[in-house]
């Protein structure tokens, strides 16, 4: 028996006996297999268990509970059990660990430290429920200047000398970051583009192409081109409201992208336009941009193929030299930049870059913003800040460091009924959102889902008024690099030296 | 409906040719004023453009669909046909780099050489080159329902053949062509090192009677040509050397060897599961 059949599980099921009807819906609902029926009982098997919860909420006598495993490792402050287990697992199966959702580890997290600024006397503050708190921005690249045209003879006739780039308005500064069909499920992706719509709000449809389906919904979804190029056609490019090409994820800088054959069923087939059943690779590098020359290229080329009507941009993930890369992407002619922070979310990626690589969104984003400001070209583009955004805190402080459009993923599937069990990697999700097996996503109501991502923002939005009146600022355009609104209270002063934010009291 | 309206007007408008000058005096056009250019004259229903001293500039054809024909006299720039749908686009004379890229359906011949990352990514279409090609060629080339892209090189080609295939043909003859038309055997490789790294469908077929087992990439391996095979390229064959007016018996001289992938999941044993 080899060793990995050891590691000592993180849960413990517990199955009241009493309250137990023996109705055996919690062993249909579980997709992980940790319940069975032996002909008398309820067994619970807790090494398989995830703690997804839905044999809980499931279970009509409110029988079961899932409770941390009590069975205690002797204690080691270095060696946690966190390491032990990462141990066991890579001697028992060998390979590179695969995991989902973002970084896990317990980082101090920036946002934490941040305090906003409020109104007192010699400023008054806003009251949103009587007066007007704009949140709609425009999304795409803006002119550094507008210049006129004077006519000759007639110095009263004057024309817009300028020429814009293709704009879009959306209401709220919210996009739904990129997840493909393929890493979530049908169901969800149809939830989240019709709140999308409804809400007039952006989402991603990630690299997996954009399903029929779903074109009605287009002129709210980013499409992307990443290096796998998967559904990349006529219609991808057409459909949408802007293309995004994706260099790099922040849960996976560097990393390319591996979807396993055995989850391309005809639905991802017909989507990705791919064989069933075949491997999806995503190269590491896009294998025609080797250089910011190459990626300026690739931007003119969809610029071309779109007849310049749609807004096209890069996403980054957070790295050590972001500013610099920006600054070539922004003078490569995108429209937009999305930086991705090192908490970002994955439906699957190795471990060992998910933790270890990466740089915090809250420093990249001021870093980014600054070092824009510097060559004169912040003013130009949008720029678009995600890799957790947990709540409507985390998005009204991103804008103050210097993002125009805050990105998120797992708060949407929070709201849907994700656990955060972190094994989206398998395939199995119990809920429905991220699998593609047909009795699981059958799971996910798409009226239910829509209606929860609609409130959800809808409260974030009101929050943000809330502050920006509480501030004295009556459009969420003010509030983009007003870092002077933000005050920092955690240990490092070189963090707030670097955001370009004082300390508290200062 | 808008089709067979189209077809139509091709049958009865005998002036659907144009021709655009892409350096008028003598002074290139910026490629945006080009392809625009190329656009109106589509909206004007013309069904062949042929391009007059093209030099260098970039991305003609992109995204262009349906039934039309691109002549290019000249030298195009980067990304020529990139996500292109379906038209014919022939060069007269070299061509840059990333031809055909992540193209769709469509076909583009080459009368000259190519530069490096051809067909990137491609779904299908034909790609088809006289002479030698640079690297990278064909990488991530992958097929889809009827869909079926294929590459045929007359020459020779560098590194990193194939790599990351997906599906689909690649095909190398190894010829040089002389200066008086007549065609011989290339003294170069006929490949770089790592052909066909990471292939997980597809094939590559080269015509040597060399061994070039070193230099094979990950998850690569050779084969002997089938009949099947061979009854598979050879209309393909015969087509190229018809255009390209290359003598159909060279072409019997010296072997096919093909290379394909050992295992559809080439990466699938590297990841782990396992709950931690």
């Amino acid at each position: 028996m080899s060793l990995s059949h050891n590691i000592p599980s993180y849960f413990h099921i517990k199955v009241d006996r009493e309250s137990c009807k023996k109705c055996k819906r919690c062993t249909t609902h579980c997709s992980y297999g940790a319940l069975s029926f032996n002909g008398e009982r309820i067994v619970a098997d807790d090494s398989k268990c995830v703690a997804c919860q839905r044999c809980v909420v499931m279970c009509p006598g409110s029988a079961i509970r899932i409770v941390k495993n009590e069975s205690f490792l002797p204690p080691h402050g270095n060696y946690t059990r966190r390491i032990r287990n990462i141990l066991w697992a890579q001697s028992g199966n060998g390979g590179v660990l695969l995991s989902a959702t973002g970084n896990d580890r317990p980082i101090r997290t920036i946002f934490d430290d941040l305090l906003l600024d409020a109104c007192q006397v010699t400023n008054p503050s806003i009251d949103p429920l009587r007066e007007t708190i704009e949140t709609k921005i425009f999304f795409g690249r803006k002119p550094k200047k507008l210049e006129f045209l004077t006519d000759k003879k007639d110095s009263t006739k004057i024309t817009l000398k300028t020429e814009f780039m293709p704009n879009f308005e959306i209401d709220m500064p919210i996009m739904i970051g990129h997840m493909s069909l393929g890493s979530i499920s049908y169901n969800t992706c149809m939830a989240i583009y019709q709140a999308s719509k409804e809400l007039n709000i952006l989402a991603g449809s990630g690299e997996g192409g954009l399903h029929p389906d779903f074109y009605e919904y287009g002129s709210n979804i980013i499409t992307e081109i990443a290096s796998g190029r998967f559904g990349v056609d006529i219609n991808y490019l057409h459909k949408a409201a802007g293309i995004e090409i994706k260099i790099g994820q922040g849960a996976k800088p560097g990393h390319g992208g591996h979807l396993p054959g055995e989850k391309v069923n005809s639905l991802i087939s017909q989507t990705r336009m791919i064989p069933k059943g075949s491997d999806a690779l995503s190269p590491y590098p896009h294998h025609d941009v080797y250089s910011i020359e190459d990626l300026a290229q690739l931007i003119a080329a969809l610029k071309e193929a779109t007849r310049y009507k749609v807004p096209i941009g890069v996403k980054i993930a957070a790295v050590h030299n972001s500013a610099p890369i920006a600054v070539g992407i922004v003078r490569g002619g995108a429209d937009f930049l999305t930086i991705d922070g090192f908490r970002g979310g994955t439906g699957a990626a190795p471990r060992i870059i998910r933790d270890h690589a990466g740089i915090p969104i809250e420093l990249a984003i001021a870093a980014v913003d600054e070092r824009l400001r510097q060559e004169n070209l912040r003013d130009e583009i949008t720029l678009v800040a995600g890799g957790s955004i947990r709540y409507s805190a985390d998005l009204i402080k991103i804008i103050a460091l210097g993002a125009d459009v805050a990105m998120c993923c797992m708060p949407v599937l929070i709201a849907m009924g994700c656990r955060v069990c972190q094994q989206c990697f398998r395939g199995l999700c119990s809920w429905g959102i991220a699998t593609q097996q047909e009795y699981l996503v059958k799971r996910l109501d798409i009226d239910v889902a829509r209606n929860r991502i609609i409130n959800l923002f809808h409260s974030w939005n009101e929050e943000l008024k809330e502050v920006l009146g509480a501030m004295g600022i009556d459009s969420v355009e003010s509030l983009r690099s007003n870092r002077d609104r933000l005050r920092y209270i955690g240990p490092n002063p070189k963090i707030a030296e670097i955001l370009g934010v004082k300390h508290a009291g200062e | 409906m808008n089709n067979t309206e189209k077809e139509g007007a091709f049958k009865l408008e005998e002036k659907n040719i144009i021709e655009i000058n892409a350096a008028p005096n003598n002074k290139p056009l910026n490629y945006k004023v080009l392809n625009e250019k190329i656009h109106e004259a589509i909206k004007n229903n013309h069904k062949k453009i042929i391009l007059k001293d093209v030099c260098g500039q970039r991305f003609i054809g992109a995204s262009l669909q349906g039934d039309l024909e691109i002549i290019i006299n000249g030298l195009p720039g980067n990304d020529l046909g990139i996500f292109m749908d379906g038209p014919k686009i022939m060069v007269n004379g070299n061509c840059e780099d990333h031809a055909g890229n992540t193209m769709n359906d469509g076909t583009i011949i080459i009368h000259g050489n190519a530069g490096d990352v051809v067909g990137l990514s491609a779904r299908g279409g034909k790609i088809y080159i006289k002479k030698d090609v640079g690297y990278r060629i064909g990488i991530h080339i992958k097929e889809y329902e009827s869909k079926y892209p294929i590459i045929i090189i007359g020459g020779t080609a560098k590194d990193f053949l194939g790599e990351y295939m997906a599906g689909g043909l690649i095909l190398v003859l190894g010829l040089k062509f002389c200066l008086d038309g007549t065609v011989i055997e290339s003294d170069q490789p006929i490949c770089g090192n790592l052909l066909g790294t990471g292939i997980h469908r597809g094939k590559i077929i080269l015509r040597t009677e060399k061994d070039f087992t070193a230099k094979l990439g990950v998850g690569a391996k050779i084969f002997e040509i089938s009949e099947a095979e061979k009854n598979e390229i050879e209309p393909f064959i015969k087509e190229f050397c018809d255009i390209f007016n290359i003598p159909y018996d060279i072409i019997s001289k010296k072997p096919f060897k093909v290379i394909k992938p050992i295992s559809k999941r080439p990466f699938g044993g590297n990841y782990c599961g396992q709950i931690i």
